[in-house]
């Protein structure tokens, strides 16, 4: 028997009740390692979004000294912010990574993928992240996709199965048990891992605060030409904004998301530091998605059917 | 749930030193169909400001389009097509709450009978559950299944909600007598403990607030006992156990001999300079250093992912469990063990499967089905010859290796596994290592010529 015994475990006063933070890091990296342990060829989804650069800062912590055995994956929808960009660019040079490219741009180029009348190019991104799991033989793909996010997202595991078209089917899915995640697939099925399922908008910026980690501008608030359309407001660009009618006015604002250009909106702001960033998240209204994602509010089920065609 | 729901007033975010005090409590439902669980769980989401503006007006939405005339928060919680398509809950959820004192993640299950499996893998994270009753039926046959699972996976602190107390005019004696013999059933079958809380989840009674009309009640609300009880229940008493996930070996010139064992601490605690031995090979070292994600401790502790070093160049790989010396569980390739059959097809004697325990991954066979158990009456009906999706049985497992198994009852981690069928990767089976229940007749061990030690 080990020597604690003796302790007091009355109350939550114990010294042995981990944080909610540390119980969730202390989760997240053990399922880096389990996949670690038992995939050939794992890949992690990033996009220089907050979530991505929460899953690579708990990577490097579940593998230090050592570097992350991991390679990253960029899903570009050629619509992206380029301060998200150039983030990207630096991260992977600093931590001497290797960074692949999935590009929408290319496959529009190619006529391979179509325009959406709408311009939205957030479902288009599925076809080349697919194309690029199989053909670089990727057999497990981080995402940093939270059960919080969206009620779809709630039904699903740590460790999803996808099938050779990287489809998921909810109604049949594994049951997950204990801590013992079944990592078997088939060749040329994948499995996608959720480090993150159990956090929440809110944990994922504390842990941004208490780790000091470092993220793009744009999560911040500052002045940005925007226009407004379908109730959000859009950084103006290239991309294909404004539009007629549609006219551009210097905001203070900032971004909960970082995504495409066309469909991630900014919400004003005037929250500069992490700690104004979490005193605003905690009083909003809104959730994450509903106040600055446009391909959400497609229906009912628009991410259940996305995440069912392939998408993360 | 049935009534228009008002957006609450924000909570206070705490600051990083707070958190550093705030803990996480994983507890899961067990409610039948009619017993109000979504009313309890809309209003815990709810009153801790986790439903948004947002989130509600898609409720709205989609009730006006089904042509209901008041907001279905069913729909808040019933993810997918096929679920709001047939009104009901097909699968576990995990929802996600927080006050200043703890946050909780709540393993929502449904009720159906058929849905065995799917409460028992809610329960197998939780630190608690919650058994709901509608005061006015009592203990039923669904409520005393919820507790033979609860009972089964060992959970440690088992919540019985008697709702609906507004119909019964708030009437102490209904209470009384509900927890009296609810209590009496789940500690013979070993649920070490039990609270009893008389709420209204409709109308808000003990959930969040003290009730006004149950005066009689001195004990805490739902959420206060939530809040409140202790989570690292299991450390003093538990043997100390790392299953190794992963080598670290960065071969760098900054780090040429760094050769760390990764892993999270499955049960216990480790300390630095403690003699260990190493399942299955039985090789011994001692702790020299172990890291706390990149911070070297002396101590570390169940949950904690931690990287060991050890004094001894030792041959370990994923898989190996790490013990202290003086604590080594014996190995053994005769399991005897509770399953819950969690998948379609059927588990028959013969079958020939994976076992995963902890990091390690063996071929098993099922060589047999000794009795299968009905969760009403907590009968056993021996021989079944094969255990169907949601039954509940003793099986007996070989091993083509050596496994440092603990019994259930003392360890979750190290008492449980899963079986996986080796051609589809089909996760087959739920696995807890020994007897069952608490006082049952004991199984009988039949190791005495191989190792078998419980």
């Amino acid at each position: 028997m080990t020597t604690v015994a003796d302790v007091s475990e009355e109350g939550t006063d114990s010294p042995y009740a981990l944080s909610h933070l540390d119980a969730l890091e202390s989760e997240a990296v053990h399922i880096f390692r389990e996949v670690a342990g038992e995939f050939e060829r794992p890949v992690v989804l990033f996009s220089g979004g907050k979530d991505s650069i929460v899953m690579l800062h708990l990577a490097l912590k579940a593998f230090a000294p050592a570097a992350v055995p991991f390679s990253l994956l960029h899903v570009d929808t050629g619509h992206n912010f380029p301060e998200v960009l150039e983030y990207r660019d630096r991260t992977v040079k600093k931590h001497g990574l290797r960074l692949h490219v999935a590009s929408v741009q290319e496959y529009i180029d190619r006529g391979t993928l179509k325009e959406r009348p709408d311009g939205t190019r957030n479902p288009l991104q599925t076809l080349p992240l697919t194309e690029k799991i199989q053909a670089e033989r990727f057999d497990a793909v981080f995402g940093g996709g939270r059960r919080d996010e969206e009620k779809a997202r709630a039904k699903e595991r740590v460790f999803s199965l996808r099938d050779e078209f990287s489809q998921w089917d909810p109604r049949r899915q594994r049951p997950e048990l204990w801590n013992l995640y079944n990592g078997r697939h088939a060749p040329g099925e994948h499995v996608r891992v959720f480090p993150l399922s159990n956090w929440t908008e809110l944990d994922v910026w504390q842990y941004i605060a208490r780790e000091g980690i470092e993220l793009p501008e744009i999560y911040f608030a500052h002045d940005r030409d925007v226009f407004q359309r379908a109730g959000m407001w859009l950084t103006a660009g290239d991309w294909g904004g404004p539009k007629d009618g549609e006219t551009v006015e210097t905001r203070l604002v900032r971004y909960r998301t970082v995504g495409d250009m066309s469909c991630t909106g900014a919400v004003d702001s005037d929250a500069t530091t992490l700690e104004a960033v979490i005193t605003e998240i905690a009083a909003s209204r809104l959730t994450e998605r509903g106040a600055t994602r446009a391909d959400d509010k497609m229906s009912e089920a628009a991410m259940e059917d996305r995440k069912r065609e392939g998408y993360f | 749930m049935t009534s228009t729901i008002e957006p609450t007033e924000p909570i206070e975010p705490l600051s990083v030193e707070q958190l550093s005090e705030t803990t996480l409590l994983r507890f899961a439902t067990a409610g039948s169909v009619d017993d109000g669980k979504s009313t309890l769980v809309g209003r815990l989401l709810h009153d801790s400001k986790s439903v948004l503006t947002d989130q509600l007006e898609a409720v709205e939405h989609a009730s006006r389009n089904r042509g209901q005339d008041t907001p279905d928060l069913a729909l808040l919680t019933d993810g997918l097509r096929a679920e709001r398509e047939q009104g009901i809950t097909i699968d576990v959820a995990y929802r996600y709450f927080a006050t200043a004192k703890r946050r909780f993640i709540l393993a929502d299950t449904p009720g159906h009978v058929q849905y065995t499996r799917n409460m028992v893998t809610g329960a197998s994270t939780a630190e608690l559950t919650v058994v709901l009753v509608d005061a006015r039926n009592g203990v039923v046959e669904q409520t005393r299944r919820h507790a033979a699972i609860a009972a089964l996976l060992r959970v440690p602190h088992v919540v019985l909600a008697v709702n609906k107390m507004d119909l019964v005019d708030y009437r102490e004696p209904v209470f009384a007598a509900i927890a009296e013999e609810f209590t009496a059933y789940a500690s013979e079958l070993g649920v070490p403990e039990i609270t009893a809380i008389p709420i209204s989840a409709l109308a808000g009674d003990n959930v969040v607030d003290p009730s006004a009309n149950m005066d009689w009640y001195g004990g805490p609300t739902f959420l206060e006992h939530l809040e409140t009880l202790p989570v690292s229940h299991d450390l003093a008493t538990c043997h100390a156990r790392l299953p190794v996930q992963y080598v670290i070996r960065p071969q760098t010139a900054e780090h040429p001999d760094y050769r760390g064992y990764a892993g999270q601490i499955a049960a216990g605690a480790f300390r630095v300079g403690e003699a260990v031995t190493v399942l299955p090979s039985g090789r011994t070292s001692r702790i020299a250093s172990i890291d706390l994600l990149g911070e070297p401790v002396d101590l570390a502790w169940t949950t904690q992912s931690v990287t060991v070093l050890l004094e001894d160049d030792v041959d370990i790989s994923r898989g190996d469990l790490i013990v202290p010396t003086k604590d080594a569980p014996a190995t053994t390739q005769d399991i005897e063990a509770t399953v819950c059959h969690v998948a379609d097809a059927p588990l028959t004697i013969g079958h020939r499967v994976l076992l995963k325990h902890g990091t390690r991954t063996v071929k098993a066979i099922v060589k047999d089905i000794p009795s299968r158990l009905t969760l009403d009456d907590l009968s056993l009906h021996p021989h079944p010859g094969h255990l169907v999706a949601n039954d509940i049985g003793r099986v007996k497992i070989r091993t083509a290796e050596p496994l440092p198994v603990d019994s259930y009852a003392d360890s979750r981690r190290t008492g449980s596994f899963i079986l996986i069928d080796p051609s589809d990767g089909t996760t087959l089976t739920a696995g807890m290592v020994g007897e069952s229940f608490a006082s049952p007749e004991p199984v009988r061990a039949e190791a005495d010529e191989d190792g078998w030690d419980f």
